[in-house]
């Protein structure tokens, strides 16, 4: 099952060979800046498009206007601000607050709702987060022969001097310091402020800088596209089997073997620590994984 | 009516960014500036969610006194969790079109819309 996972993205980022555009395509359509004369002519040939163009962007204003109206005539009945006898105040926010840390045994609340009452809402966000990188994935990556690769990053020294010393010393002070200070968030997740998908932002920060100032070869060689899928999908795996025993155990009141621990430790509070890794993980994995795609198509 | 929006100031914050947002997405022919408009959208949307679960004098949601925090202390912990689910899908769907934006300017090299039409029309007649 874990080899037809990976698979499964190997033959999707394969398969989009097929789907590019082709070379001939792309010289077909030749967009240039205009003349001062040609957009001249332009104006005067095409004088009914141009009104058709004055009657959209004056609807869209007056659509735009509407809908700013309206919904402010809406939030002028709204309760008043802050106030705690709001509607919004009411028995399910009290359930959480008052029995959240009796049953989850984490102090932060937030982390307490979001990795243990609404654990599956979550997977569903690190698995949103896990589609959009493979759609990014499909769209961007190109399957570079060495040769491309040779010619590109000979390209690229022309207009980036790599070896920039600043850069260099600067980000060897800094990256070591983010990426302890993102894997602290993310291991202190259920006591303090944070979590998985602010820390996983951070460590995810660190290695863009980190492959900023050293370039594509050293960043690769402790991150390349195998071991994005590999860890991505076995953090994923691993979110979705522990949850669903807990949730098993937990619906039909068998005795789960999860500790909970003592409130207020790092290690309390059952699953919700090791949740809060797995999606620190794939959070990670995913920032570095957009930024490298968009950079230079591929990971 | 004009009371109610001076004291829900974050709502009608809210409301007008959305407002701009919106009239960024529909006005702007470039496909990067309707992507900026989407994002504008989402933060209102962010603003309103936290503003509804704000109470006056209380703390974040973390309680301070171990197991038995009290209800009264705290605000409420609900929409932070909603924003929370929100950013993530608008992060994956600005990165999702912005990839889109790219391809589409592989295959015609312009982003402006008015600009594709025309080449799009353009390869309809040669045909």
């Amino acid at each position: 099952m874990f080899e037809g996972l990976i698979n499964f993205v190997d033959g999707v980022s394969s398969a989009d060979n097929t789907h590019k555009p082709s070379k001939k395509k792309v010289k077909k359509y030749h967009h240039h800046e205009k003349t001062i004369t040609e957009r001249l002519e332009d104006d005067v040939l095409n004088q009914k498009s141009d009104s058709f163009d004055k009657f959209y962007s004056v609807v869209a204003i007056i659509m735009a206007i509407i809908i700013i109206g309206s919904l402010l005539f809406t939030v002028s009945f709204l309760p008043s601000f802050g106030d705690p006898t709001n509607p919004a105040n009411n028995i399910v926010s009290e359930k959480y607050i008052v029995e959240g840390v009796k049953d989850t045994h984490a102090i932060n609340l937030v982390a307490g709702m979001i990795l243990d009452y609404r654990a599956f809402d979550t997977l569903g966000e690190s698995t949103v987060l896990f589609i959009a990188a493979s759609a990014v994935i499909i769209l961007l990556f190109a399957n570079k022969t060495k040769k491309e690769h040779e010619a590109e990053e000979k390209e690229e020294q022309k207009y980036e001097n790599k070896n920039d010393p600043i850069l260099r010393h600067g980000a060897l002070l800094i990256v070591p310091a983010i990426l302890v200070y993102g894997i602290y968030v993310v291991l202190n997740g259920h006591i303090s402020p944070g979590g998985g998908f602010s820390g996983g932002a951070i460590m995810g920060a660190a290695i863009i800088l980190y492959n900023l100032a050293f370039g594509d070869k050293s960043t690769s060689e402790f991150f390349s596209f195998k071991i994005y899928k590999r860890i991505i999908i076995s953090a994923l795996m691993f979110y979705a089997i522990s949850k669903s025993y807990s949730f098993y155990t937990g619906a039909n009141q068998i005795h789960s073997i999860i500790p909970k621990g003592v409130p207020g430790n790092i290690l309390s509070s059952g699953l919700i620590l090791p949740l809060n890794i797995c999606v620190g993980i794939v959070v990670c994995c995913t920032m570095f994984g957009f930024y490298s795609l968009f950079d230079r198509e591929e990971i | 009516m004009v009371q109610g929006l001076f004291t829900n100031y974050y709502e009608t914050t809210a409301m007008i960014v959305f407002g701009i947002g919106f009239a960024t997405l529909l006005l702007n022919k470039n496909i990067i500036k309707k992507i900026i408009g989407f994002n504008f959208m989402d933060t209102a949307i962010y603003l309103f969610l936290a503003s509804k679960g704000y109470i006056t004098g209380r703390l974040a949601p973390i309680s301070f006194e171990g197991m038995n925090p009290t209800f009264e202390n705290y605000i409420n912990p609900i929409p932070a969790g909603l924003v929370l689910t929100g950013i993530v899908v608008s992060v994956s769907f600005s990165a999702f079109f912005l990839a889109l934006a790219i391809r589409l300017y592989k295959a015609y090299n312009t982003l402006d819309l008015n600009e594709i039409i025309r080449l799009k029309n353009m390869e309809a007649e040669e045909e």
